[in-house]
């Protein structure tokens, strides 16, 4: 009898969780409190989908929570994880709306998408909606707050300007380019890598999970691009190649949607040089696909994307995003089977008799090289 | 341990290590998790010194020859057509965007600058149409800045007449009982209302003046709000405004704010009286008071 009460009472909490979902307007933008409280309904609607962590505070205190998508893993081999964030810059309202869209789109098409659901057994996908919340509750505040960027620190000793750009704030050539050490500047780096709570909250958390990282979305507006690491225009990164060609292959799929074209390079190429970037440090740190998306418009309402817009941004970038998972996971899960995304491939014969002399030596004598 | 035997390898494979060096994937195809590629994470302790200035870093590698017409030199210099296309020919019912650069050559002119020729394809925003221009930007290097020069020719630019509709516009504001008066075009929600549209277009085109002044290669102006459009006496036929704006540039990713006086009749077009650059305020509640 107990248990059935307990049934009954779990039933509950779902359809409740499951009206407040359906009654969500995933075409308006919403402010951080009917964010955090979409993030309980959703993640209680779905308990078999859905879970959610609080992996750092703001400055200001505040909760920097992600949603977790995943589903058991019948097969029992390790999960790979693919990571998205949005709202590092607090006037780019249309990324934690598209971070909102993602989440319904998967939440109401994995139970009959067979690919789809199948990724999610072999994926864990966590994004967070709103990384910048103090910011974003910023812009908020009234009409003259709209376009602040930056998060909401207090102004250093010198200084009365608040906020440190977090996606210049980054463990990546932190300081070197495309940057400003005037704190009163939009792309103010901070006083050092990683100062800032928001951006060691996200290093920590997918710090602990890079070995397992297949992919890291972070979603930006505006520009329509598609920017590949890294930031420096010195650096390239050794899967260049593939970056390119596995982000046109999603710039392709978007233009199906509504016909908008996304540009795709790196930041030096088709933006500007910068450094300190989330995208970069997760390139540097191994993981071998990172992009940032910067989502409509080109320039007639730039960050304030009228509401009508929504849906078709959210669309071509969900298809978007959607291409890139799919080869990330493919790659990593070649028919049927787990392949490690951590291999060498060699180029010279002669090479490869070099380090199998150094891998003998090391083996036999323990010598550390 | 990990990272000094990628280090070992690579010596053994001959890389040079120059700090200018680019990664080629031909010839090294490691895909590990821990290569740091050619310029190591140690950048980051340099610190201060080791800053690159943006002009420093552009002068340096700014290209020249044939552009690659989606990299950022093409696109910034087309974006400068976009603007002078709309304070030559913009109106309430005539608005341009860039569509598309399909090629582009740049040149330098002596000391004295660097010309740019471009092949685009700019979109009317109003008649939703597409049109191919040729253009050439010149940007002058000085001392101080100084306004880029452009010409263009687009093939069928004012085929969609608008005079009509700009006429009855015109007559509609000049017989205006009480002076037009908005803010916030668009909201935040980026909604503007039905009736105040025009006003908006009107606030772009006199923005395009600044945006056009004020480019340089280093910039990527786009509007980002009229925060006050405020209609005046009309004065020897022409309609009046003060107009508070708010410009973006992509580069620098600021907000200016900048006060201008403009005039517009649909025979004149939209003429600039007065601008001027409101200081960089953080996040000011009202405009700063300026004489």
């Amino acid at each position: 009898c107990q248990k059935e009460l307990k049934n009954i009472g779990k039933f509950y909490i779902v359809v409740e969780g499951l009206e407040s979902m359906q009654n969500y307007d995933y075409t308006k933008y919403h402010p951080m409190d009917e964010i955090y409280r979409w993030m309980e309904d959703v993640e209680r609607a779905n308990p078999e989908l859905i879970s959610s962590a609080v992996y750092g505070y703001t400055y200001e205190g505040r909760n920097i929570t992600l949603l977790k998508l995943g589903l058991n893993d019948t097969a029992g081999s390790e999960k790979k994880v693919i990571w998205m964030d949005c709202g590092i810059h607090a006037r780019e309202w249309i990324a934690p709306a598209f971070c909102q869209w993602f989440v319904k789109e998967i939440v109401n098409s994995y139970k009959t998408n067979k690919k789809l659901g199948q990724m999610l057994q072999n994926l864990d996908i966590y994004v967070t909606p709103v990384i910048n919340v103090d910011g974003y509750i910023f812009t908020w505040a009234n009409n003259s707050t709209r376009l602040w960027r930056k998060s909401r620190s207090l102004p250093p000793p010198d200084s009365t300007c608040y906020g440190v750009d977090l996606n210049r704030n980054f463990k990546a050539n932190w300081g070197t380019i495309g940057v400003s050490f005037d704190s009163c500047e939009n792309t103010y780096c901070g006083k050092s890598a990683g100062s800032e709570p928001e951006a060691q909250a996200v290093m920590d958390f997918v710090g602990t999970m890079v070995n397992q990282t297949l992919c890291f979305l972070t979603i930006h507006s505006a520009g329509q691009l598609i920017l590949l690491p890294y930031g420096h225009p010195e650096i390239s990164a050794p899967n260049y190649n593939e970056l390119v060609s596995v982000g046109q292959a999603a710039a392709v799929e978007m233009k199906k949607v509504h016909g908008m074209n996304y540009t795709v390079g790196t930041s030096p190429q088709i933006l500007y040089p910068n450094s300190g970037s989330s995208r970069d440090w997760a390139r540097l740190i191994g993981i071998p696909f990172s992009y940032t998306f910067e989502l409509r418009d080109k320039g007639e309402f730039g960050h304030l994307l009228p509401e009508d817009h929504i849906q078709p941004a959210c669309e071509e970038a969900y298809v978007g995003a959607l291409s890139i998972i799919t080869y990330v996971h493919d790659k990593a899960f070649k028919n049927g089977a787990v392949t490690t995304v951590k291999h060498f491939t060699l180029a010279s014969g002669f090479t490869m008799t070099i380090w199998s002399t150094i891998v003998a030596v090391f083996v036999t004598t323990g010598f550390m090289v | 341990m990990g990272l000094r035997i990628i280090v070992v390898l690579a010596v053994l494979m001959g890389v040079t290590g120059s700090p200018t060096t680019t990664v080629r994937p031909e010839t090294t195809s490691v895909d590990t998790a821990a290569h740091p590629n050619s310029i190591p994470e140690m950048a980051e302790e340099t610190g201060q010194n080791e800053v690159f200035s943006e002009e420093e870093a552009a002068e340096d590698v700014m290209a020249t020859g044939e552009l690659n017409p989606n990299h950022y030199p093409a696109q910034r210099a087309a974006k400068v057509v976009q603007h002078y296309l709309t304070t030559r020919y913009g109106s309430p019912y005539r608005l341009f965007g860039l569509h598309r650069v399909h090629s582009g050559n740049a040149e330098d002119v002596g000391d004295s600058g660097r010309k740019y020729q471009l092949e685009i394809s700019v979109h009317e925003i109003i008649s939703n149409t597409t049109q191919k221009c040729s253009a050439e930007v010149f940007f002058p290097h000085g001392q101080k800045q100084e306004s880029p020069q452009v010409q263009a020719s687009c093939e069928e630019l004012l085929n969609i007449s608008t005079k009509a509709q700009e006429e009855a516009l015109y007559q509609q504001y000049k017989m205006n009982q009480t002076l037009l008066s908005a803010q916030n075009l668009p909201d935040s929600h980026g909604h503007i209302e039905p009736d105040m549209k025009l006003l908006w277009h009107l606030g772009i085109v006199a923005s395009s003046f600044i945006m056009l002044k004020e480019s340089s290669e280093n910039t990527l102006y786009n509007m980002a709000q009229v925060a006050n459009i405020t209609q005046l006496e009309t004065e020897k036929e022409q309609l009046k405004f003060n107009c508070h704006t708010l410009l973006h540039d992509m580069v620098s990713q600021e907000i200016l704010h900048w006060k201008l006086l403009f005039a517009w009749s649909p025979a004149e077009g939209v003429k600039v009286l007065q601008m001027e650059q409101l200081p960089h305020c953080q996040h000011c509640e009202k405009p700063p008071n300026t004489n």
